[in-house]
């Protein structure tokens, strides 16, 4: 009797805490009203959420004003690179609703159109866009341009070479040399593009943005064959211009993976929690450290991912990869979404994450695309020749 | 020349992974006969840019200033939302705001009922949430009704989808809900390992301290009978309550002493206290089992119309499933129960490999870990 009280005790307990503990992962009714519940990205007071506002209400007051409606379309844009975040993409889409379905939008907007499907990995259509554009006027930089990165990202690099050509004429030169020296960077003119980059970059007056796109671009190469302290030192020289770019943040923070200094990438990164990119590259480092919060970092990033395929898009299927290989050790699945990714994208870091993933499966076959494509175009890259290697060696 | 160049939109080095996720809400509808019980979270951020929420621009939206707002959001998403069961438009009303956290942040939680008049044969939903601020957001539905859940996507391309709901027939809906109850206790190992632990002593009497093989195959039968009857009476009993929202236990709670009822299932056969009456044990951990079953029940949506055929029928399934197992069981059991290994091998072993997987299936799920490679 007296063992049967305890063991009913006992289960009385038991059944308290898990009741406590675990009742409140439905949806809940909170009873403080100071409590926090979101942090909004931008607050209302800062500049540029006061900017929007003004130009959404100008907008607002005139639909159908298409100077109004692009300017608040690229400060989305703008602002969507900075924080990360997509909705700015939506929002950007929204404004220019009044032309985004005509069948021949003016200039300006497939220009924005573009740029907002190239986000999506809508490449195709982007470029579709800017061949429209380009058709009614032949003269405008900015299709030029962004085609050439385009063109870049599908490794088309002789047709991106030649998007860039006419930019020695439409725009200042320091244009061209950035055009021209992020395809030769990849493909075998490291030693040039990086005289070309540094002559740019001499030149005073150029914009933040422009300054930032450059100097990652110095860096990235750098890092590609090697020279680490000038990699590194152009990393920072990105940073220091002082307008937040994710791209910039997670190429540098993929540099220091890379070389193992995983306590500096937890500094630069542990409050950056938000973005999918920098939350994978910072559980990277902690499983690295043997940090226990990369489990629960690990869970977090399964369920965005998730979420993501829930909605049906794939504009993540690189960072999948690379999660479901390091943090999940799933080689085989991410070798499936590596090759999925490869046929959307083929810049070095999607190279790498097929060749990383077909090394772990021990597949020669798999890792074929990347090896013929490192071949072809000279691709100057200490890693992707390493990887290749071991792959070679591992299969024969 | 100047002036064009400034102008000039640096290419986007790579097309970026996104940091956030899009701006996606999540829309729930039930659809029972005439109405229809809905449950939809939206992004507190979306709510922000659609009707303003951070009254006092700090930045940070709290409880208050969502509470505040209670009937902008309720009045702002059901303008955006049509239901209409044929041609009769179905009048919806909030019922309560709730708070719920997804992968990106906290929603809002509206909970709805919405009134068609008539019974709802084909269900068209228009969804106009957000598009004319964010051209990418996408609404993600999940319909369910009478058993059957079937998912859409809302986006500005497709914001009106139809969706028929005839029903199914009665035996139709009826042998759904055989086939689930069956493949339930096949696939939920738990349960069935949790009566072959039961089961194993079956065809023994334990005499003097020791296992003796039970002599005729009547008083093993009626032994088998009465526990297999006892857990089907308990299971039923638990499974009735939580499925018709009489009692509710939270999941995992469920799911921790289901494997923990299996681990001690095991150790009785090792240390076995309670050698006659154990009917009594099948009962009392049977009435916990039934609960894991309701959650399945709840997960398929239960139709309203029809609950007691459903009920029953799920019911009948995992009667049918366990006598499918008692009848593979027995007849082998009994043939070898005068074995010398079967009290060493096959009950020893048996029990200590039941309570080995058990405490694995109890650690995971009392600790939400994952020990087990799917």
């Amino acid at each position: 009797m007296e063992r049967a009280r305890r063991i009913l005790t006992l289960l009385g307990c038991w059944g308290a805490i898990f009741l406590c503990t675990f009742a409140s992962a439905e949806p809940y009714r909170p009873t403080d009203d100071t409590h926090v519940l979101e942090r909004l990205s931008i607050t209302p007071a800062n500049p540029i959420a006061r900017e929007l506002k003004n130009l959404r209400m100008e907008l607002q007051a005139n639909p159908r004003d298409l100077e109004s409606a692009v300017k608040l379309a690229t400060r989305y844009i703008e602002q969507g690179r900075s924080e990360g975040d997509p909705r700015f993409l939506g929002q950007a889409q929204a404004t220019l609703a009044p032309w985004w379905n005509k069948p021949t939008p003016p200039v300006p907007v497939l220009l924005l159109r573009a740029t907002i499907r190239q986000n999506a990995h809508d490449f195709d259509q982007a470029l579709a866009d800017l061949d429209q554009a380009l058709a009614i006027q032949p003269t405008n930089a900015q299709a030029w341009l962004t085609k050439a990165s385009i063109l870049q990202v599908q490794a088309r690099y002789d047709e991106a070479r030649r998007a860039c050509q006419p930019l020695a004429r439409l725009a200042a030169a320091h244009i061209l040399r950035g055009c021209v020296s992020d395809i030769g960077g990849v493909t075998g003119q490291s030693a040039k593009s990086r005289e070309l980059l540094r002559q740019a970059l001499s030149d005073s007056g150029l914009s933040g943005r422009e300054r930032i796109w450059m100097t990652t671009i110095l860096a990235e190469i750098a890092a590609r064959i090697g020279a680490i302290q000038d990699a590194e030192h152009s990393f920072t020289e990105a940073i220091k211009v002082g307008i937040k770019d994710q791209y910039v943040l997670g190429a540098y923070v993929d540099f220091l993976l890379d070389h193992g200094r995983h306590h500096d990438v937890i500094t630069l990164v542990q409050h950056e929690t938000r973005s999918d990119g920098l939350l994978l590259r910072l559980a990277l480092a902690e499983q690295a450290l043997g940090l226990p919060t990369v489990h629960h970092h690990t869970a977090e990033l399964a369920a965005r991912f998730a979420a993501s395929r829930a909605r049906g898009t794939t504009t993540h299927v690189r960072e999948e990869a690379r999660f479901t290989l390091a943090l999940q050790h799933d080689a085989k699945r991410a070798l499936a979404l590596a090759q999925t990714n490869w046929n959307l994208q083929r810049e070095p870091a999607d190279a790498r994450i097929l060749l990383e993933s077909a090394l772990a499966v021990g597949s020669r076959t798999a890792a074929q695309p990347v090896i013929e494509w490192l071949k072809t175009n000279h691709v100057e890259d200490l890693q992707l020749k390493e990887l290749a290697r071991q792959i070679q060696e591992k299969t024969s | 020349m100047i002036h064009l160049v400034l102008a000039i939109v640096i290419p986007l080095l790579a097309a970026p992974a996104w940091a956030h996720k899009p701006s996606d809400s999540y829309l729930t509808l039930t659809v029972q006969q005439d109405r229809i019980d809905g449950q939809w979270d939206i992004a507190l951020r979306d709510l922000d840019n659609a009707i303003g929420l951070n009254r006092d621009g700090n930045g940070e939206i709290t409880w208050g200033e969502v509470r505040d707002k209670h009937d902008a959001i309720g009045a702002y998403a059901l303008s955006r939302l049509a239901l209409a069961a044929g041609k009769q438009a179905c009048t919806a009303q909030i019922l309560e705001q709730l708070i719920d956290y997804h992968s990106d942040g906290a929603y809002s939680v509206l909970r709805f009922r919405a009134d068609c008049r008539e019974p709802i044969e084909q269900l068209d939903v228009g969804y106009q949430l957000l598009f004319d601020i964010d051209a990418q957001h996408k609404g993600l539905l999940r319909l369910t009704q009478g058993g059957h859940t079937t998912s859409a996507i809302f986006s500005q391309e497709s914001p009106f989808q139809e969706f028929s709901t005839a029903k199914p027939s009665r035996w139709n809906e009826s042998r759904q809900f055989i086939h689930e109850g069956i493949w339930h206790i096949w696939l939920g190992f738990d349960h069935v390992l949790f009566l072959l632990a039961l089961l194993l002593p079956a065809v023994l009497i334990r005499k003097e301290g020791r296992w003796q093989a039970a002599g005729d195959f009547s008083s093993v039968w009626w032994n088998v009978i009465s526990i297999v009857t006892a857990f089907t009476l308990a299971h039923s009993l638990t499974l009735s309550l939580a499925a018709l929202e009489i009692v509710r236990l939270p999941s995992r709670f469920v799911e921790s002493t289901i494997a923990a009822s299996v681990v001690l299932a095991g150790l009785g056969n090792l240390y076995p206290t309670m050698t006659t009456r154990r009917w009594l044990v099948s009962f009392g951990f049977g009435l916990i089992h039934g609960f894991g079953f309701a959650a399945v029940l709840t997960d398929l949506g239960l139709p309203q119309n029809s609950l007691l055929v459903s009920l029953v029928s799920f019911n009948v399934g995992v009667e049918i499933g366990q006598l499918a197992i008692v009848a593979a069981f027995l007849p082998l059991a009994y043939l070898i129960r005068r074995s010398w290994s079967y009290p060493r091998l096959v009950l020893t072993g048996g029990s200590l490999a039941v309570i080995a997987i058990a405490l694995v299936w109890f650690t995971e799920r009392a600790f939400d870990l994952r020990l087990t490679p799917l």
